[in-house]
């Protein structure tokens, strides 16, 4: 037996380089929590700053010792907003119209998507080429012709050929969205039938075929068995469809300026709150000249926007577990 | 057997066909369509009456106003395609960044996850224009706010200039640094999108990988650019694509040609202009997308 000095040695050797592995992981991991912390931060802060605004008193404003939270509590702001916004009328309304778009889109996407990923006809590829096509081309482009389509409605001359009119004015009403949405080419349609056909691309064929085998046609297989496993890029699409509809400002001033909606009312909402204002606190009655306090009309507008996203923010608290373990199984990618 | 004269082939073309159906038709009538009518009118000049409208041809004359005689196009135009070309790379290294960190291991990972999702949700032209009249805008300027924004939060910009350009990067970049660091607000909101892409793809690379790589002794450094980045450069190709159509649907051209439209109703200016921003945008998108691809490591 020799010495035992260099065993001890080398355990000793291993036992520094463990310590320095161990040292190097929490440093490592106390970083990792300091960037997430931080870009975290950065992200929620806007979204704290606009609670603390809306449950300020006016007073509060000019108080610089105050950062965050008020020290006079109201719920005046929150209420002032609301009647400034009209607030549930609206919200129904267009949770109505999101709704009823973002469940068309993704019936049509869905349906764009399996016919693309499953099935081959002739030209198949080119006009897949195409629906890509529809996510390049900016949207700015069609403006024009799409107000005049829609300005005086007609498809192939049948509304011209039953009552002799010019075609039916559709502006300021739901149906051009409802229109877009139903055959896949409104907001970002194209990048949800590729989600959909991607996912369905990586659905295993022997399910399908077994399906034909027990005498299921093309349709039914798509209902009963596609659909149902399709959820995790069903709830990306819904949600990313909902969320994107609920603020599109792009069509909605353009087909329906008129329509009360969420996004075309909060856009306008400075403008809204500077001449109602007066009038709510009861200053401006009869028309005189007293302007609104510019502070309170932006303390007005920041719990405007927050009642605005509350509802996004809610509908996201629900899914986004779903959503975020979904993403990763959805087939974003190829 | 009536009704079976096609062959099981024929027979799912047509199926695939039906599938499609409501996609193709709303392409034709609703893509197709008005892409052709706005060339159309952008060659000429366009008057809205109550019955429809009617049209003059007048050549070439629309694009020639929008690009020699207009007094700001040429300017807004440059001015986004410069913005896009600065905004895309940091979205798309702050983007790979934030994915790699959350698609490590670490408690509160879910919350995290949540959270820097969340950009995705709120992002809205409509709330950053009411925004834009919110409280903090009426200290003045958007250079007042910055430097009161620097001032309260007692961080001096000077400071870390001087260090970069001690270390001797140039100038110019230093400039680019600094700048992305003052815009993260911006840079991080608007890629949720592209984190949620890259965290995908990350998910999709093997583990055994990894442990391959550590047992021959490659650092967590190596492992990223020898197995992580090949694997990702893909979807890098898909988020310059997206970051790039998606800084422009919101740009300033955008709104100059909603406004050349709808306001001062000259539509068939608007139309060329149009054309002029999307031929831009396609030939940015070919380059770009040409000299991607040739670098990008398919399996």
């Amino acid at each position: 037996m020799q010495s035992p000095l260099p065993v001890r040695k080398e355990a000793n050797h291993y036992r520094v380089q463990k310590a320095r592995g161990k040292a190097v992981d929490i440093l490592y991991s106390l970083f990792r929590y300091a960037l997430v912390i931080g870009i975290s931060f950065i992200i929620v802060y806007p979204l704290i700053m606009k609670f603390s605004i809306a449950f300020k008193d006016k007073t509060d404003i000019y108080n610089p010792t105050i950062y965050l939270i008020p020290v006079h509590f109201t719920l005046d702001n929150i209420k002032m907003a609301m009647q400034i916004l009209d607030y549930f009328p609206l919200l129904g309304n267009t949770l109505l119209f999101v709704v009823v778009t973002t469940l068309l889109t993704t019936a049509s996407c869905a349906l764009a998507g399996y016919g693309f990923a499953r099935f081959s006809f002739p030209g198949s590829n080119i006009l897949f080429a195409l629906v890509v096509l529809t996510l390049l081309v900016p949207t700015s482009t069609l403006m024009v012709p799409m107000y005049l389509h829609f300005r005086s409605f007609d498809i192939l001359g049948l509304v011209q050929l039953f009552t002799g009119k010019d075609g039916i004015n559709l502006l300021n009403t739901y149906w051009p969205s409802v229109i877009t949405s139903a055959t896949a080419i409104g907001l970002k349609a194209g990048l949800f039938i590729y989600i959909f056909r991607q996912f369905f691309k990586g659905m295993p064929k022997e399910i399908e075929e077994a399906a034909l085998i027990d005498g299921a046609g093309g349709v039914k297989t798509f209902l009963r068995i596609m659909l149902p496993n399709a959820v995790s890029p069903m709830i990306t699409v819904i949600l990313f469809c909902f969320v994107w509809q609920y603020n599109d400002t792009f069509f909605t001033s353009l087909f329906m300026s008129e329509v009360a909606l969420m996004p075309t009312k909060v856009s306008s909402l400075a403008a809204q709150a500077n001449a109602l204002l007066p009038g709510l606190l009861g200053t401006g009655a009869g028309g005189s000249n007293i302007k609104a306090d510019p502070n309170h009309v932006a303390m007005i507008i920041d719990t405007g926007i927050l009642l605005a996203i509350i509802p996004l923010i809610l509908l996201y608290m629900v899914v986004q577990r779903y959503f975020v373990e979904s993403v990763e199984r959805s087939g974003i990618i190829g | 057997m009536r009704g079976n004269k096609l062959s099981l082939n024929h027979k799912r073309s047509f199926l695939g066909i039906a599938f499609i159906t409501p996609w193709l038709l709303g392409f034709v009538f609703l893509f197709a369509t008005p892409l052709i009518q706005s060339i159309k009118f952008s060659f000429s000049k366009l008057t809205v009456d109550p019955s429809g409208f009617s049209l003059n041809w007048v050549g070439w004359s629309n694009f020639n106003n929008a690009l020699f005689i207009d007094a700001s196009f040429n300017r807004v135009l440059t001015e986004s395609v410069r913005d896009m070309v600065l905004n895309v790379p940091m979205i798309l290294f702050f983007s790979l960044f934030s994915a790699t960190l959350l698609n490590q291991k670490f408690r509160g990972r879910i919350l995290a996850r949540a959270i820097f999702f969340l950009p995705v949700i709120l992002a809205s032209n409509a709330i950053s224009a009411a925004e834009a009249s919110g409280l903090i805008n009426l200290v003045g300027d958007a250079t007042a706010v910055n430097e009161l924004g620097q001032s309260g939060s007692q961080y001096n910009v000077m400071s870390m200039v001087m260090i970069l350009s001690d270390i001797g990067l140039p100038l110019s970049f230093v400039d680019y640094i600094v700048d992305a660091i003052l815009r993260i607000y911006e840079i991080i909101t608007s890629s949720g999108v592209q984190i949620l892409i890259f965290l995908a793809a990350l998910q999709s690379v093997p583990g055994a990988m990894y442990e391959v790589a550590k047992i021959e002794g490659a650092t967590a450094y190596e492992s990223f650019w020898k197995i992580t980045f090949p694997l990702v450069s893909p979807l890098i190709l898909t988020n310059v694509i997206y970051t790039i159509i998606d800084s422009f649907s919101g740009s300033t051209v955008t709104r100059m040609i909603f406004t050349t439209a709808f306001t001062t109703q000259n539509f068939g200016l608007s139309a060329a202009m149009s054309w002029i921003y999307t031929l831009i945008i396609s030939l940015i998108l070919i380059i770009v997308g040409y000299g991607l691809s040739k670098r990008v490591h398919y399996n």
